[in-house]
């Protein structure tokens, strides 16, 4: 089970904003799936090492070879505000 | 009550590569910002990364000259955090399973030899650079940066004081240098170190709260940063209170360090595996493969400076911490042919008051070594006289002309003539009949004086041996 708690607290690391009817609504479902998932548990994975990559290949590499980057105007075509050659936020420290 | 200081470094080192971690855009430094940049090193949805081979090979060799286990089976990993200099707000990392794990170094000081253990070294890519030169206080961000890769080289907490720690980190600078992993080029922010601190009552075996500054980019701001937070520290145990988990920034202006933001909150990267790359497996075969192509590390070249050519260990340990300086030591003793003791002395005394002056090291010498072994060979034929070589050598430091050449401008050549010299002998013995009288008398210093008196008159121009042999037989 999850708390209110921890989906204010998931929803502070992703930057979202919930109102308290949407905090109420997302700790029942998102409940609802861990609960759902849960049920893997019941599986003995402990001679299993995790799986890091549901591909089976390894080893895939680019050799060290410079290749042309893509033109600065297009670069900043999508930024919501520019300056200089440079994409413009708000101020952090 | 006495303090024990407990410091763990985390080096971040850019590696040598032509090209970033995931794309091909160049690695370049001093360029337009972010004209060094694509869709992949940008983030951008659907673009695919890929990893440099390069990279790997890099980072295993730096492993190999640290003494690491090498990981068979190595992973990257998303590391989430939001923050403008990182364009996709997670940063590819690896996480629970490094490339190279284990390692140790060990560091020379007045307290004897100390092993330093290294707990991990893995691969990541570096952010985004931010610039604070908006007028209305805006942040811009330039990405030529971002995705160039890095190794980060984790210490376990067994460092001392800002003293081990400097010896450590130098350490390091010299292995990546030797083994051309990275350029470590200080300036350009290519060795980063930060600093986990903490301090404990001595004979105390609980560590103490530790604190994090991050991004030191000089080995003064390294011990300055380390000697003001420690201190802070101890003062606030002192008057009773404690000390708050939390990052600091070090200010190289202020020289002082103050709280940044506390690590509680900030602190949660929800990793996970990164599902657009593949894991790394490396067989024994490609790692003796690397092993072999390690050059002399600087240990083993100060061992043989000290074995075979006589230096002093501790000579051996600075000439050795720098590979431009081990590089220019050897070629000009190559070239010189006399006692390797006498370049050494150089190093040590001349060219090393000369780079402290001018805040130099050896890669800014302006003259080949050959040179330096010219200037040698001029002051063992009688040439020129040892003091007036400094002066030639201060000279080409400036302007890097050929010994010869400075000594004919400059008018240093020695003046090796009996006769002349036994002309200006008389002069100064004249000008200073006390002195004489006092030598005569059997005060013996007396002829230093006027050894020193003759000097001046020829303005270090005399070869000191001749006066010294003229003025006792006038005396
Ligand atoms: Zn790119």
């Amino acid at each position: 089970m999850i708390t209110k708690e921890d989906v204010e607290y998931v929803a502070g690391l992703a930057r979202l904003e919930l109102s308290g009817q949407e905090k109420e609504e997302f700790t029942k479902t998102l409940g609802n799936i861990l609960e759902y998932v849960k049920q893997l548990e019941e599986v003995d994975t402990s001679s299993v090492q995790p799986t890091a990559h549901i591909l089976p290949l390894i080893n895939v590499y680019r050799d060290d070879e410079v290749e042309p980057s893509t033109d600065r105007e297009r670069i900043l075509a999508n930024a919501p505000e520019k300056l200089n050659g440079c994409f413009k936020v708000p101020r952090v420290i | 009550m006495n303090y024990e200081t407990v410091i763990g470094l985390e080096i971040h080192a850019e590696l040598a590569t032509n090209t970033k971690i995931f794309c091909g855009c160049t690695t370049a430094f001093g360029d337009k910002e972010n004209t060094h940049c694509c869709p992949v090193c940008l983030g951008l949805p659907g673009a695919l990364p890929v990893l440099n081979k390069k990279v790997i090979e890099y980072a295993v060799k730096a492993g190999l000259a640290t003494n690491c286990q090498i990981n068979g089976f190595s992973k990257l990993d998303r590391k989430n955090y939001f923050y403008p200099d990182l364009p996709k707000a997670y940063q590819i990392s690896q996480y629970d399973q490094p490339l190279c794990e284990e390692g140790y170094l060990d560091i020379k000081g007045d307290f004897g030899s100390k092993r330093i253990g290294i707990t991990r070294i893995h691969i990541e890519e570096d952010a985004g650079k931010l610039l604070h030169e908006a007028e209305d206080g805006s942040t811009l961000v330039d990405y030529n940066r971002g995705g160039v890769p890095l190794i980060e080289i984790v210490s376990e907490p067994d460092l001392r004081s800002a003293e081990e720690a400097r010896l450590y980190a130098e350490k390091i600078k010299a292995i990546l240098e030797y083994t051309e992993v990275s350029d470590c080029r200080m300036q350009e922010g290519s060795l980063r170190f930060d600093v986990n601190l903490s301090v404990r009552p001595e004979g105390n075996s609980v560590l103490g709260t530790r604190t994090e500054m991050k991004n030191l980019n000089s080995f003064r701001a390294l011990v300055n940063a380390i000697e003001d937070e420690s201190k802070r520290q101890i003062e606030v145990l002192e008057s009773g209170g404690e000390v708050v988990q939390e990052t600091r920034k070090w200010d190289d202006v202020t020289g002082k360090n103050t709280s940044l933001r506390s690590k509680e909150e900030a602190h949660d990267y929800r990793y996970f595996p990164e599902p657009d790359l593949v894991p790394v497996v490396l067989e024994e075969e490609y790692i003796e493969r690397i092993r072999k192509e390690l050059p002399e590390l600087p240990d083993k070249r100060a061992k043989r400076y000290v074995e075979e050519w006589g230096l002093p260990e501790y000579d051996a340990g600075v000439i050795t911490a720098s590979r431009p300086m081990a590089v220019f030591f050897e070629e000009c003793v190559k070239s010189y042919g006399g006692d390797p003791k006498t370049v050494s002395n150089w190093v040590m005394g001349e060219l090393m008051r000369l780079f402290n002056e001018k805040g130099a090291g050896a890669e800014d010498i302006p003259f080949p070594a050959v040179y330096m072994a010219d200037l040698l060979k001029l002051v063992d034929d009688g040439t020129v006289s040892g003091s007036a070589a400094k002066r030639v050598f201060t000279e080409m430091f400036e302007t890097g002309e050929q010994p010869k050449k400075l000594v004919e401008r400059l008018g240093l050549l020695q003046i090796s003539d009996e006769e002349a010299l036994t002309g200006i002998i008389k002069r100064v013995m004249e000008k200073n009949p006390q002195s004489v009288e006092d030598y005569r008398a059997g005060t013996k210093k007396a002829l230093g004086f006027l050894v020193g008196q003759t000097m001046k008159e020829t303005k270090g121009k005399a070869n000191p041996a001749l006066v010294n042999n003229i003025l006792k037989k006038l005396l």
